[in-house]
């Protein structure tokens, strides 16, 4: 067994390991978390894969912001596990039926017979100073750009879609205005009156 | 490559409509409340001119832009122009309706705008790259309008649930979109379509990524067994979303069948073991589930989601026929059904007012008495849908049963027919409410008069449609090509 071949097998269990424990751990910050440790581990997979930009993308932006955000929320939000799990025994038998017959054709679809190396040849291995970032960045903006385009829309909609729905004027809301505090007049909050002396 | 800016010409609907979503946008910030009409009115008049320049640069034979990524063909030209139409009227109809319940905001027309634009996306799509995208932006804009009205819990629950079960079928779809680019190496229709036709792929690896693309094909259509989100999205989404949600978006969901099983993988259509296997079941699901129970509901909102559901099943059948008369009967149905289901909700949106929804058939008791005009434009969609001659349901039926008839699957025809037939009860039952019960609200309709024109518009092309379905018919026919 090769070194390369050692260090797929060991990520491949990890990420399989933290998989696992996503779906199964009672508390959800530990879920996110173990969630990370299965994006790293995937991560290390691609760049055994000489997919070197995907590897840093998927750190960067789903370990770096995607998840920090969501353990945000996460913490921020007074999640009632027990409720979430309610009924969970009772749909358990017919979920592992489900998983037992979805992992049985995918092992039987997605194995050596169909996928494997007689099958398609393994890619050829690049040079050390190959960039593919490069190549990535010659077809987004010319091949791609049209896809590339329509995502930023996507992005455009997914940020008018969360304003829209989270803004919101309450009608009994008490807030301060800075603006009229600042040029209120004396006149508008002091009143004089002048009174006769009282007379003992 | 040189490029050149002619080239874009073709795309110039989408250009054109993403140019008027961000107008809208920013035009909207600069406006106060009581001039919420300037939005409603640059997007009607954008989405008129969207369908002008749509007609302007419709052409025979097809082109392929974006190295591939994008397609404008005959197909995609009909489709685009029913799309826009349709959305026009779901806007129109929704005006009033907005603007009573302090819904008349210009979130309503920027995601709506943009919801078209996914459209759009979806009909020109040329690789499963921009149909996925496409379908994402649609799905977006309509989540977040299901939850459009923020003080209703419904909403915000439909929302959720359609939002959940839209990201699985869109993850189900990824996963066979996965599958066939494994099996064959391209993104690209056309030349997957080559590649299918060669013959020489892995065929057990592209039945199990065509079952995949299927699963949610019939969650996006919502085809039975993938179909629970329907009704609680349409009962629970406030009227005019409804509307728009049942209309236009079900053209796109034809086009999306079409460009992914038709253009993609048509040489792997065949018997049970291709997809035309996999359709005919969710077909006859979709016909005997929606028909059976929608009978049993109170809420038309409800009974309509059933209707829609079985009506699927019909569009359906015509696809998995397989030949020119079965896409030509299926997209003629689906234009069809489009424009029976703006108009069916329209006069959902026309009966309600504020703090009145007339979501109950019983609201629906004696309407002959209150409107005799309104009824009778009900009268006329109810019988089109159950697909009574001389409307244009009937047609319709009749144009996809003949497709299916023509390539030996009568049985299935006839099952199609007895649906039908048991559906017709649930529509006929409207129309005795309507007709042969007392009113038991008795407030007078009012209803603006755009909103009766077009209302009435729309009721009598369900006639004219039916007298003289030819028209319609040659130009799917024709979209279709070869």
């Amino acid at each position: 067994m090769t070194l390369e071949k050692l260090i797929f097998y060991v990520l491949a269990a990890v990420v399989i390991l933290s998989a696992t424990m996503v779906v199964s751990r009672r508390n959800p910050v530990h879920s996110a978390l173990f969630l990370i440790l299965a994006f790293v581990a995937c991560s290390g997979i691609w760049l055994l894969a000489e997919a070197e930009f995907l590897a840093i993308v998927l750190v960067l932006v789903y370990v770096g912001a995607v998840m920090v955000l969501f353990l945000f929320v996460l913490m921020m939000l007074d999640i009632d596990i027990a409720v979430l799990r309610a009924g969970f025994i009772k749909l358990l038998p017919l979920g592992i039926i489900m998983a037992i017959a979805m992992a049985a054709e995918l092992i039987l679809i997605v194995g050596p017979e169909n996928f494997g190396l007689q099958e398609y040849a393994a890619p050829a291995r690049h040079a050390a100073d190959y960039s593919n970032t490069e190549e990535i960045g010659s077809v987004l903006y010319t091949v791609y750009m049209y896809p590339f385009e329509i995502a930023a829309v996507i992005l455009l909609v997914a940020i008018i879609a969360a304003i829209g729905l989270t803004m919101r004027k309450r009608p009994g809301a008490k807030y301060l205005d800075p603006a009229s505090q600042v040029v209120v007049k004396r006149d508008e909050r002091v009143r004089l009156v002048s009174m006769d002396a009282e007379k003992g | 490559m040189q490029f050149d800016s002619t080239q874009l010409i073709p795309a110039l609907p989408e250009i054109f409509l993403l140019t008027l979503a961000c107008v809208v946008l920013v035009v909207d910030l600069f406006i106060r409340d009581e001039q919420r009409i300037v939005s409603y009115a640059i997007s009607q008049v954008g989405l008129i001119l969207t369908l002008v320049i749509t007609i302007l640069v419709s052409q025979p034979g097809t082109q392929i832009l974006f190295d591939g990524s994008y397609i404008r063909d005959p197909m995609s030209d009909l489709l685009k122009a029913g799309i826009l139409l349709i959305t026009f009227l779901a806007f129109l109809y929704a005006k009033d309706y907005l603007r009573e319940r302090g819904l008349f905001k210009g979130e309503f027309y920027t995601l709506g705008l943009f919801a078209v634009l996914g459209m759009l996306i979806m009909t020109s799509a040329n690789s499963f790259l921009t149909i996925y995208l496409g379908l994402e932006l649609l799905a977006l804009c309509l989540y977040a309008l299901v939850a459009f009205n923020k003080d209703s819990t419904q909403g915000a629950e439909a929302a959720m649930k359609y939002f959940v079960l839209g990201a699985l079928a869109s993850g189900m779809l990824l996963y066979g979109i996965s599958m066939i680019y494994g099996a064959t190496g391209t993104l690209r229709f056309d030349e997957l379509a080559q590649l299918v036709t060669k013959g020489d792929l892995n065929r057990l690896v592209m039945v199990f990524g065509i079952v995949f693309l299927v699963i949610g094909l019939a969650f996006k259509l919502g085809a039975v067994p993938f179909h629970m989100w329907v009704p609680d999205v349409y009962h629970g989404a406030p009227t005019p979303v409804t509307l728009f949600l049942g209309s236009a978006p079900k053209i796109a969901a034809f086009a999306l069948a079409m460009r992914l099983l038709v253009d993609g993988l048509a040489d792997l259509h065949g018997g049970w073991e291709g997809w035309q296997g996999m359709l005919i079941i969710l077909a006859i699901l979709s016909m005997a589930i929606g028909n059976l129970i929608a009978i049993a509901q109170t809420n038309i909102k409800r009974m309509l989601a059933y209707s829609t559901i079985s009506h699927v099943g019909f569009i359906l059948l015509g696809i998995l026929a397989g030949t020119k008369e079965g896409y030509t009967a299926a997209m003629f149905y689906t234009l069809v059904y489009a424009l029976m289901s703006a108009g069916g909700f329209g006069i959902v949106i026309a009966l309600s007012r504020k703090g009145f929804e007339a979501e109950n058939l019983d609201d629906y008791k004696g309407l002959n008495q209150r409107s005799p005009w309104f009824a009778g434009m009900m009268l006329l969609l109810m019988f089109s849908m159950a697909g009574v001659p001389p409307t244009v349901g009937f047609f319709a039926k009749l144009f996809v049963l003949d497709a299916v008839v023509s390539v030996e699957l009568t049985w299935l025809a006839l099952v199609g027919v007895f649906f039908s037939i048991i559906g017709a009860f649930y529509y006929i039952r409207i129309i005795k409410l309507m007709y042969f019960d007392q009113p038991i609200d008795e407030t007078p309709l009012t209803v603006g008069m755009d909103t009766r024109l077009v209302l009435s518009l729309n009721g009598l092309a369900m006639l004219f449609l039916g007298l003289f379905p030819a028209g319609l018919l040659s130009l799917c026919s024709s979209a279709i090509g070869s």
